[in-house]
């Protein structure tokens, strides 16, 4: 079972994010006034400043932006994971964020720009929190 | 649109060695404030502008000018990465334009070869603030970061890794010629030290893919120091002063739905060329930070010497060699990837700039007259910071 860094706490703009992934659940924040989607998580909206931003739920679903296969960490957490696939995912909601692609059998040729991905929400080891992946769809 | 002379850089000092496990950071800082000094005719006790990255143990804002025994009127920390000098830069400008200093002193030290930092490989967040909260699960190195937008840059434009190698090929070629960057290379125990082509680069093992190893730069010890002097003051310095015509600044990150193969250079750049009155065209000299192949690519279209997704085909024709007509040379010293790359190496920019243009290079660009040095700080795809700095002959 992989053991991945955890977010630490407190830290009051995430929080939010990680309780629903608890719950999995795959959350973001969309400005009240105009409308903007944000992500990362923050206080004030990214466009026009307003702190009334509220909770949405994502599906999920979304596809690939970029990616790069790591064959080489020396972070204890990821170093002896072989090579894996760290990508930019672009959910249907309309944000970017930061994720590992798994399940792949040959991430060095089984994986591209542009493919639709799903959340999953990956057990650890150790921690508090499972950790959103994507799957190929 | 007229050219404003009003300040200029007239002293530099490059540290001669890449593995000095025997110095401080703030010891390489002394030893090339006091170096860049006497290259200018100018006295310790002139120094009244001190810009500071906060590298270095017990430095910046607080500890530097306590080290050094100074009093300047000007204390600037800013520090916004490998491009913190082109920023340092930028504001000296101001500050000497506006009478707030007159002798303004950037320095840079770093111990990262002999105490092992793992920068490239080693995981870039920590966890605990809003970001890294984020992004701390996944393992993203700081490689693998500047590969996402090598990745991106070849789905949309068709780039290849074979364009991208050109940029170490050509880099390595001037390292040759560089005696400091050749010593760097053994001192750090480079496999192989010599000229190299695209199928090495290729044949290099991959550490993120797409980046290969030769496509990285090197890890080192290293720093250096520049000053820069009002109008007055060049006027009586020991060599000719290379006058700083204009200056850019600019920041970007992830964003929803941005495009990652553009970079901050995009909107610096052309801040930095419309201030100075010049075109990328007249450029003779492009200065480029190169962590990585990609990050040259990226900031060659950035700068405007091509269009945004042909920096393949403007790399492959050769045109980065400093003996090549048809573009400006590339990093002409070897660059972070051949010659010094020891955490930021905004600052080396500059110091190859201006031997190109007092015509002290070791690839030596005939009759060189302007050119431009641009700092990429931080993750190109991630946040980042670009500073772009127009440079001229006398």
């Amino acid at each position: 079972m992989p053991d991945r860094s955890m977010p630490q706490f407190p830290e009051p703009d995430t929080s939010p994010f990680w309780e629903s992934v608890k719950n999995e659940q795959l959350s973001y924040q969309q400005c009240n006034v105009c409308n903007t989607v944000v992500f990362y998580p923050r206080y004030a909206c990214s466009s026009c400043g307003s702190g009334e931003l509220v909770w949405k739920d994502s599906k999920g679903e979304g596809e690939i932006y970029t990616y790069s296969v790591v064959r080489q960490n020396r972070n204890p957490a990821f170093a002896d994971l072989g090579a894996y696939v760290l990508a930019y995912v672009d959910l249907d909601e309309g944000f970017r964020m930061m994720t590992n692609v798994v399940g792949i059998k040959n991430p060095l040729t089984d994986i591209k720009i542009g493919q639709r991905v799903k959340v999953k929400f990956e057990k650890q080891e150790s921690g508090e929190f499972p950790v959103p992946v994507f799957e190929l769809i | 649109m007229s050219q404003k002379r009003e300040s200029a850089i007239v002293g530099i000092h490059e540290y001669p060695k890449r593995y000095a496990p025997d110095v401080s950071a703030m010891d390489i800082k002394a030893i090339s404030i006091k170096a860049a000094l006497d290259d200018a005719g100018l006295s310790w006790s002139d120094i009244d502008g001190l810009y500071d990255a906060q590298d270095g143990e017990g430095g910046g804002g607080l500890g530097l000018a306590a080290y050094l025994g100074i009093k300047p009127t000007v204390i600037d920390t800013t520090s916004v990465g490998g491009s913190s000098y082109e920023f340092h830069t930028a504001h000296a400008m101001r500050d000497i334009a506006s009478g707030k200093c007159n002798v303004a002193v950037l320095s840079y030290g770093s111990k990262a070869a002999s105490l092992r930092t793992p920068i490239g490989t080693g995981g870039v967040s920590g966890g605990g603030n809003w970001q890294a909260n984020m992004e701390a699960s996944y393992g993203q190195t700081l490689i693998s970061n500047y590969a996402m937008v090598a990745h991106r840059h070849m789905h949309e434009y068709g780039t290849t890794s074979e364009q991208l190698a050109q940029i170490s090929v050509s880099t390595r070629h001037h390292a040759m010629r560089n005696p400091q960057a050749v010593q760097a290379m053994t001192d750090l125990q480079f496999e192989g030290i010599g000229e190299i082509t695209v199928e090495d680069v290729l044949d290099s093992r991959v550490i993120a893919d797409p980046l290969h190893l030769l496509e990285c730069c090197m890890v080192s010890d290293g720093g250096g120091a520049l000053i820069i002097v009002s109008k007055e003051i060049a006027e009586k310095t020991n060599k000719p002063p290379v006058w700083l015509l204009g200056s850019g600044e600019a920041t970007k990150y992830r964003e929803n739905g941005g495009d990652i193969t553009t970079s901050a250079g995009a909107q610096s750049a052309p801040i930095a060329f419309s201030e100075a009155g010049v075109s990328p065209s007249e450029i003779d000299i492009a200065m480029v930070y190169d962590s990585f192949s990609i990050t040259v690519a990226v900031c060659l279209e950035d700068l405007g010497f091509c269009a945004k997704g042909e920096a393949g085909s403007y790399i492959g024709d050769g045109k980065l060699r400093y003996d090549q007509p048809g573009g400006p040379a590339l990093n002409t010293d070897g660059g972070g990837l051949s010659s010094n790359h020891p955490g930021m190496r905004g600052l080396f920019l500059l110091l190859e700039s201006v031997r190109q243009l007092r015509g002290e290079s070791t690839s030596q660009v005939e009759n060189a007259k302007l050119a431009v040095a641009h700092g990429n700080g931080g993750l190109l795809g991630g946040n980042h910071t670009g500073g772009t700095i127009i440079l001229a002959a006398d």
